[in-house]
């Protein structure tokens, strides 16, 4: 009895977060676009939702809300589902969608996306092989084997993810990494802009000039014939197109500039925009935050360098401290989604996204056991098999610290060169 | 050739609606090769002959100015952009023939455009239900241009060819479909070719007012 009320709670949750993942489709990442195959929505849709139930069963068992029978088995089909949508599901329609885009295959694609498929799956279990995870004890397709895969590669995702996240955020946040920029500096920079753009405009119209000349010109010729025409042809045509080559190069390197031009302008404005921002109450909060922020950063990577030099296994979660740091920056991430996605590729991006959404959890839960008190271990351990929880730690350490140190060396590349810019302008 | 002045049309649209290849058909008379995204903004120029077949025949330049972006960027990119909207002698509004949202959108960047404000975020727009007012008195007049024209299936084409027609006569603006991938759609002679001329001549007699004035 009680077991059936429970597969109704659970369900009921399961179906009011397929209906936010929905929504959130619809009002965030397809908003400019339209939905033009449903099944990605769906695929999205029923990702988030098993998703999220994992991390409801979590709290479940934390709080004893249902009973343990039906926990169990709430998670193992949860699980099962998840790892199957995973592995099967998002990266065939990946592939699928990939395909279709590529002109070229148009034909076979259902073929190319099993290629494809295949390809996945063989990397997907030689990934196995330099890591620690097999045990002799279980075959080859149980669900051990594939819940380690998994999350090997959530995991480094998570480490990356929060490696950067740890040095970006307090970087965009502190304003003492501001430029100052006056507003006559974006002035001047416009009006380098808009004089380029006239000099490309008049230098293409000599272009177009030139070339109906030629073709008028070469309209006359095709009369003349015998020696004469043909002499005449060559020597008018000859500087005229050499003419036009030398024109057309002077433009494509004006077009190169008038880019460069913008994409300044274009940060000049945004630098201005988070001066202006960082005065207001919001902004100095958030830049109080920043450097709250980037020492705890700090420490954190520090703890890191030091679990692994001492060969330690961090007694502190690194799940807690990975979904702190990743949930301030996945709004960043979306943009960056944005950025890159368009028309075409809007199907693979979600559906990457899907798949990384996963990946994510499916690792968070990994590493929570370790955060957990005993008594709420056992049922994690009793579902998940014998992994070697420990490894997961440790690699986690190492890869968060490695992204966390190439991310500073990038940002700090980057800043040093857009002042230069600004000296050379 | 002396006489030649400066008419300026945008082209506007949504990200990937196909601006860059009808700019390049309609200044080469070639089909773009490789599209690939426009980082700010690319103009070209088109020689157009004013009053063709006339005694009064004239040739003159048309500059199309193709801005890139969409309408989600960031207000940095948006400020950016306004530099480009100065002295405007017409706009050519782009949409995706079988993508509804760039329809729409064309609203918001019709208003973008007029009113170079960075946030033109006062009228929302859901499906036709805007200032029709704000239209009538803008001066600056548009040409309305759906792409793709050839992949729509042949059941739908009525379809959208209405939903187009009530764009046009919401825009009070004539309305060209086409496929940038086929130079046949602009051959001389065409109906879309005349509307094309008009709309150009158009311009000119109206640049050349205000500069007499």
């Amino acid at each position: 009895m009680s077991f059936l009320v429970d597969s109704i709670i659970m369900f009921t949750s399961q179906v009011l977060f397929f209906g936010f993942g929905w929504l959130f489709f619809m009002r965030q990442l397809f908003k400019d676009y339209e939905v033009r195959q449903y099944i990605v929505q769906v695929v999205f849709s029923i990702t988030f939702a098993f998703s999220c139930t994992m991390f409801e069963l979590i709290i479940f068992e934390i709080l004893g809300a249902l009973s343990s029978n039906s926990r169990y088995f709430h998670w193992k089909l949860n699980l099962y589902v998840i790892l199957l949508v995973l592995i099967f599901v998002v990266p065939f329609y990946i592939g699928y969608f990939v395909v279709s885009n590529i002109r070229l295959l148009q034909r076979q694609k259902l073929l190319f996306a099993c290629m494809v498929w295949f390809t996945f799956m063989y990397f997907f279990w030689k990934l196995g092989d330099p890591f620690p995870i097999l045990s002799p004890k279980h075959g080859i397709l149980s669900i051990e084997q594939l819940i380690s895969r998994v999350g090997v590669i959530g995991v480094t995702l998570m480490a990356l993810l929060s490696g950067f996240g740890a040095v970006n955020c307090p970087y965009t946040y502190m304003s003492y990494f501001l430029r100052n920029v006056t507003d006559s500096d974006i002035l001047a920079l416009e009006r380098r802009l808009l004089q380029t753009m006239d000099m490309i405009v008049s230098k293409k119209k000599r272009i177009a000039m030139t070339r109906r000349q030629m073709y008028q010109r070469g309209e006359d010729q095709n009369k003349q014939t015998g020696l004469w025409g043909m002499i005449k042809s060559v020597t008018s045509t000859q500087t005229g197109s050499e003419n036009l080559s030398l024109i057309q190069q002077e433009v494509d390197a004006l077009e190169e500039l008038s880019r460069q031009l913008f994409l300044e302008t274009v940060e000049l404005q945004a630098t201005k925009e988070r001066i202006e921002y960082s005065k207001t109450f919001q902004g100095k909060y958030f830049n109080f935050l920043g450097y709250f922020f980037s020492i705890y950063c700090v420490w954190k990577i520090f703890m890191a360098t030091i679990n692994i030099v001492f060969d330690r296994v961090g007694k502190t979660d690194p799940v807690t401290r990975g979904i702190e740091i990743t949930v301030n920056y996945l709004g960043i991430q979306f943009d960056f989604f944005y950025a890159i996605s368009s028309n075409k590729s809007s199907n693979v991006i979600v559906l990457v996204l899907a798949q990384i959404m996963g990946m994510y959890f499916v690792s968070s839960v990994l590493l929570m056991r370790m955060s957990m008190p005993l008594e709420y271990r056992s049922i994690v351990t009793e579902v998940l098999g014998e992994l070697q929880f420990n490894f997961y730690h440790r690699w986690f350490d190492v890869i968060f610290l490695v992204s966390a140190l190439s991310s500073i060396l990038f940002l700090y590349l980057a800043h040093k060169q857009a002042p230069e810019k600004q000296m050379a302008l | 050739m002396a006489s030649l002045d400066r008419v300026k049309v945008l082209v506007l649209g949504d990200s990937g609606v196909g601006k860059s290849s009808l700019v390049h058909l309609l200044c080469q008379n070639q089909v773009l090769g490789n599209p690939s995204w426009t980082v700010g903004c690319s103009v070209d120029v088109r020689v157009q002959d004013y009053k063709e077949g006339t005694p009064e025949e004239k040739t003159y330049y048309i500059e199309l100015w193709d801005v890139g972006g969409s309408l989600g960027s960031a207000s940095s990119i948006k400020s950016t952009r306004a530099v480009f909207y100065n002295s405007v002698n017409g706009i050519m509004l782009v949409h995706d023939l079988t993508n509804k949202k760039s329809s729409q959108n064309l609203y918001r960047w019709s208003l973008e455009a007029l009113s170079k404000d960075s946030s033109p975020t006062r009228v929302i727009v859901s499906n036709g239900d805007y200032d029709r007012e704000q239209f009538a008195e803008n001066s600056v007049p548009l040409l309305l241009i759906g792409t793709k024209f050839d992949q729509i299936a042949e059941t739908k084409r009525t379809e959208v060819l209405t939903r187009t027609a009530f764009l046009s006569e919401d825009f009070n603006a004539e309305e060209i479909n086409l496929d940038c991938t086929n130079p046949r759609y602009l051959a001389a002679g065409t109906s879309n070719a005349v509307k094309l001329s008009r709309f150009f001549d158009k311009r000119r007699d109206i640049s050349q007012e205000t500069r007499v004035r």
